[in-house]
């Protein structure tokens, strides 16, 4: 089974956000950058995909600047055969764009599954997956937490408010993880000695035109200074009374 | 001057309430860009009756597409007939909810129509003839604006940040041809509880957290949320710990959410949680820890022992909310 993880180098979710001086990016100072956590579901069911058919193979995809490298790496050290980096000096905002250059990658690729995490955690988009799946006419199921396949066709879970729906497709597919769908190994001291001798493709992304644009990022405000209403359960009557007449959400 | 088009969701044939704040939203910019309002409604025969009602909130027209089947949401079939109505219509912008049919259906629609898209957002705007759009990213961290630079631009809107108004339009009701591809099929969609609210749409959210020491004290937690009729949401600790379903996880690897009010209940406030729930119109801590961060956003806060707390505000809210 040849199968291709897409995924991206995102700043850590511990990470405190300052805005860079041109006031449209983050300021990457100090951040520490780590594989985007929805797309450790996606390399682990590929991992465990391509072991239970026996053979096959992983590729871990990533679009972004050379720093990514080392995102590739990660997924390698998890246990992905081979890396392929398109280079972009930094992810354009567009959704789109980036999904145009991962579908020219992907397209005759000859992947049986192609797997994505269900959104990055900087820009939260969850787009990437079904606009490629779009671009390449490929049947697709988003934020999967359960999945089966069997002799070709597949079974995917996916999670709406109040409910779950269950979804049938055929491969080849595009499938984003949830959280929830596996639980991603550690990777073991052998597997990052093994990573550093796997092989990585380098090329330019081709990018299609960027027509998303920000034009400004900032903080959120600030919210109003709150206050302590009391201590112990003696202070609840004071909490009710200030959330029916003050706050007027009762 | 250009129109807009909102995409509305329906479950059993009945519009959810995001499509009432979906078409509003859509009016609201309409306005601004002097054009109409077309609500396109998507479902199985009979559906359109459902749609009647959009007028109220400033629907021009109802497009409706009724297909035996649109019943269950048909990824494909719905992106490809919204893709054919824009085609045909010359709108300007195309407007979906953000929930989870509509985190799905907008990429495929925005790349069908080879259109940029704006996902999540809490305002969309028209600027210098552009439709321009406010963001949450990294979960809320920070506030992105952005600027959509082609003729039609597809925005997903974030459930709870557009309250209907009345608006009184007319709201024909017109069909719309069906365009039936199906490369996935929604076979069944499993419902949960009764009555259980999700997370990220209900306009209050009580949230557990490590403080509650065990999985077996989340009662206390379901129990106030029923008393203010409110989802219940959980920390990430404790979801990774196994207590509760990912479902129910607020932050930036959960869910993020913008209840009209927000009760943290022995959680701390770790910089991911805050993001994930800082948009709220109001926040009530109960921590037992008075240096706790959770308590630098809210705007009450009782310090304390959560499980003396806790079901004395159940009582009260109960009784609150009967009178």
């Amino acid at each position: 089974m040849k199968i291709a993880v897409c995924i991206k180098r995102t700043p850590d979710t511990e990470t405190r956000v300052r805005i860079a001086a041109d006031g449209v990016a983050l300021d990457e100072t100090g951040v520490k950058f780590i594989l985007n956590p929805y797309d450790e579901f996606a390399v682990e069911e590929a991992l465990q995909r391509r072991d239970k058919a026996g053979g096959g193979e992983v590729v871990a995809i990533a679009l972004g600047p050379d720093a990514a490298q080392e995102t590739i790496r990660a997924a390698l050290a998890m246990g992905a055969d081979r890396g392929i980096l398109l280079q972009a000096d930094k992810v354009p905002t567009d959704a789109l764009a980036v999904a145009k250059a991962l579908a020219a990658e992907l397209k005759d690729g000859g992947y049986d599954l192609v797997l994505f995490g269900k959104m990055a955690v900087d820009d939260c988009n969850h787009a990437a997956g079904p606009m490629v799946a779009e671009l390449l006419g490929l049947p697709c199921v988003t934020a999967i937490s359960k999945l089966e396949l069997e002799g070709g066709k597949g079974v995917a879970e996916r999670e709406i408010e109040g409910g779950v729906e269950v979804v049938e497709f055929a491969l080849p597919a595009v499938l984003t993880a949830e959280k929830g769908l596996n639980t991603p190994r550690y990777p073991a001291l052998k597997g990052i000695m093994a990573a550093k001798k796997k092989p990585i493709e380098t090329r330019p992304a081709a990018l299609g035109a960027a027509r998303v644009v920000v034009s400004a990022l900032a903080l959120p405000p600030e919210r109003k200074a709150g206050r302590i209403v009391g201590e112990g359960p003696d202070s609840v009557p004071e909490l009710v009374r200030l959330l029916r007449t003050e706050a007027k959400v009762l | 001057m250009a129109d807009v088009l909102a995409v509305t969701e329906q479950r059993g044939g009945a519009l959810r309430k995001t499509s009432h704040e979906v078409v509003w939203a859509a009016r609201q910019l309409a306005d601004a860009m002097g054009g109409k309002v077309d609500a396109l409604v998507l479902g199985a025969p009979g559906v359109g009756a459902a749609g009647a009602a959009l007028g109220e909130v400033g629907a021009d027209r109802v497009l409706v597409a009724e297909s035996a089947t649109f019943g269950k949401y048909a990824p494909d079939g719905y992106a490809a007939t919204a893709a054919a109505v824009v085609k045909a219509g010359g709108y300007g912008a195309v407007l979906v909810a953000a929930t989870a049919t509509g985190k799905d259906l907008a990429p495929r629609l925005a790349a069908a129509l080879d259109a940029p898209l704006a996902t999540d957002v809490t305002a969309v705007a028209f600027a210098g003839g552009k439709v321009t759009a406010t963001r949450p990213v990294y979960a809320g961290k920070a506030i992105q604006q952005l600027t959509l630079d082609a003729p039609v631009a597809v925005v997903s809107v974030r459930p709870n940040t557009y309250a209907p108004g009345k608006a009184g339009k007319a709201g024909a009701v017109e069909k719309v041809q069906p365009v039936e591809i199906a490369r996935v099929v929604v076979r069944e969609v499993k419902a949960a509880a009764q009555g259980k609210l999700d997370v990220a749409e209900a306009s209050v959210v009580v949230s557990g957290g490590r403080g509650l020491k065990g999985p077996e004290h989340f009662a206390l937690i379901e129990n106030l949320a029923k008393a203010f009729g409110a989802a219940v949401g959980a920390s990430r600790a404790v979801v990774d710990a196994g207590w509760r379903p990912h479902a129910e996880q607020v932050g930036q690897t959960g869910k993020t959410v913008s209840p009209q009010l927000y009760v943290a209940v022995g959680i701390s406030g770790a910089i991911q949680h805050l993001a994930g729930m800082k948009t709220a119109k109001v926040i009530v801590a109960i921590n037992k820890d008075k240096d706790a961060p959770i308590f630098q956003v809210a705007d009450y806060g009782i310090v304390g022992d959560l499980f003396e707390i806790v079901p004395r505000l159940t009582e009260e809210i109960a009784k609150a909310r009967a009178g």
